[in-house]
């Protein structure tokens, strides 16, 4: 399987993609995480949802993450989509029958390209982390916020875990691009079904009746992403996001391994 | 005849209500270099896809290399194939597109650039794929298909979009492999370039196996036609006339007439003409190529 992930990966690292990606995060990490430092006194809020968060509560050791903790959704689309195109472009491009020609086991295949993929997402979400924590330390002076709880254990922890729930949300969001991937076999309608259903599906869903939100997958990778307490508890989202990468995923497993492969 | 690269038994696919190859049963030796030939929709490629494992009969057997195809992970390092065409990373350059394939194969990387100086693509190596001509990406796709360097290779249609010095080198590539031993199972519309190269045909219509052997058994079974051109063409019609008094149909084409009839009937129409006064400039006998014989047999229009 080895061989696969370093196939997969040969792909993923082509500048068009590579590139593109740094340049996507860099962007939405770079905007949300100064807007958090340049509009510190704005009314209208510096956080999600017009939410205010003041220079006092910035120079406590969360201070530090806070600007990661909000690209870590937009970190996930991102690796929504990379997942479904990568995994739907075998079938579009028709390069999926030379895979299987020289690995004939499609397990083997799909778990090559979900490790190469869950590496690639690993180095997406330290990049917009260390970008993140840059921009922090660069703006924390402009906006008066004292950074010197920042370099305690305290916020040292704090940064690997929201780093590592950033990364577990990334995974799934990553996988129900697969998932899509495997099941559209064409990348743009697996991206668009994946990001309609993530950004705006969920969210009339929710609004119309509350008690879906506890339910719905986007909402669950989201408050896994925010380290719990949005709308449920962390571990209530890690098991329903588990249940539903499993049957998903189990399900679009056997259909990869039993499918024709006839284009 | 010899041990078998691939045997198919029965094989037979079906889709829905239409059987795309239905109790497909043939045989193609080893070391030899076998026709695939078929009109469009006849099942080739479904018939090379279930040899590749890409697809599952519906019924049947096969075995490539001795082994079954339900198990293709056993025969397929050793297997080379080129199937519906190039297929490619757009956004990599070919070099970077054969070490996807070399590093999944687990072949050596060097092979990488000696297999694109054999296919003449050292120098756009680097060319991202969807620079490339089609002649250029079909190169592409054979060298792929040489990357496990292997037993047996199967083409679907190798020579699309080449040129004539295109396709004479894809001739020369297969005509080396098979010197050294590589069974090539070959598909292609250019039905002269297959007489000139196959020892053994697998020939298809409408999902059925119509013929499966020697090259020259199909067409020695074929009836021969003797071509006769007089010297002064106002007498074509005289001569069609006089051998179909005599029991022989005829035609005339571009000049010529074309008999139906043998090596034993040259000397008979040769008299017949010299008779009625007419000089024949030239008189041959001619067995149907390929191409006539495939038209022949599956009842394609040319």
């Amino acid at each position: 399987m080895i061989r696969v992930v370093i196939a997969e990966l040969r792909k993923l690292r082509r500048p068009s993609l590579l590139l593109g990606t740094i340049a996507i995060v860099g962007g939405l990490t770079a905007l949300f995480t100064s807007i958090i430092f340049l509009m510190i006194d704005s009314e209208n809020g510096n956080s999600e949802r017009g939410e205010r968060i003041s220079a006092a509560e910035l120079s406590n050791p969360a201070g530090l993450i806070n600007g990661f903790q909000l690209v870590g959704v937009f970190l996930g689309i991102v690796s929504l989509c990379i997942f479904a195109s990568q995994t739907a472009q075998e079938y579009s491009l028709g390069t999926l029958r030379n895979l299987l020609v020289r690995q004939p086991s499609r397990m083997k295949i799909l778990a090559g390209k979900f490790i190469a993929m869950k590496l690639f997402a690993l180095v997406m979400v330290l990049f917009a982390g260390a970008l993140s924590i840059a921009i922090s330390y660069a703006l924390a002076g402009r906006a008066k916020v004292d950074t010197t709880s920042w370099g305690t254990s305290a916020a040292m922890q704090l940064l690997f875990e929201n780093t590592l729930n950033i990364f577990i949300s990334t995974l799934c969001y990553g996988a129900f691009g697969m998932i899509l991937g495997l099941l559209l076999r064409s990348p743009i309608s697996a991206i668009a079904v994946g990001v309609l259903w993530s950004l705006i599906l969920e969210n009339i869903l929710g609004a119309l009746v509350k008690s879906t939100v506890k339910w719905l997958p986007g909402f669950n990778f989201q408050n896994l992403s925010s380290g719990g307490g949005l709308n449920s508890s962390y571990k209530h989202s890690l098991a329903i996001s588990l249940g539903y990468l499993i049957i998903g995923g189990g399900l679009a497993a056997i259909l990869f391994k039993r499918r024709d492969v006839a284009n | 005849m010899e041990k078998a690269a691939i045997s198919a038994t029965d094989l037979t696919k079906i889709y829905g209500d239409r059987a795309a190859l239905s109790h497909g049963n043939f045989e193609v030796p080893e070391g030899s270099i076998c026709g695939f030939v078929g009109p469009n929709g006849s099942g080739k490629t479904t018939t090379i896809r279930m040899l590749l494992g890409l697809i599952s009969p519906s019924g049947g057997t096969a075995t490539v290399l001795g082994e079954s195809i339900s198990h293709p992970e056993k025969y397929l390092p050793n297997v080379g194939a080129m199937i519906e065409g190039p297929a490619f990373y757009p956004a990599l350059s070919g070099r970077e597109n054969l070490k996807v394939l070399a590093e999944l194969g687990g072949f050596p990387l060097s092979r990488v650039n000696q297999l694109l100086e054999k296919v003449d693509l050292a120098d756009r190596g680097g060319s991202k794929f969807k620079t490339y001509s089609l002649g250029m990406k079909q190169r592409l796709g054979i060298a792929a298909a040489l990357l496990p360097n292997p037993k047996l290779l199967i083409l679907d249609e190798p020579t699309n979009g080449l040129d004539p010095s295109g396709i004479q080198e894809v001739r020369g590539i297969i005509r080396d492999l098979a010197d050294t031993g590589t069974t090539v199972f070959v598909s292609s519309h250019i039905l002269s370039e297959l007489e000139m190269i196959c020892e053994y045909l697998v020939m298809l219509r409408e999902g059925k196996v119509i013929f499966s052997g020697r090259t020259q058994e199909l067409l020695s079974g074929q009836k021969p036609i003797i071509i006769a051109k007089p010297e002064y063409e106002v007498d074509l019609n005289t001569l069609a006339k006089k051998l179909i008094e005599s029991g022989f149909t005829n035609s005339i084409v571009n000049g010529s007439l074309h008999i139906d009839a043998g090596q034993e009937a040259s000397a008979a129409i040769n008299r017949m003409a010299f008779e009625a006064g007419i000089t024949l400039a030239s008189i041959t006998v001619v067995l149907p190529t390929l191409e006539e014989t495939f038209f022949e047999m599956t009842g394609e229009n040319k």
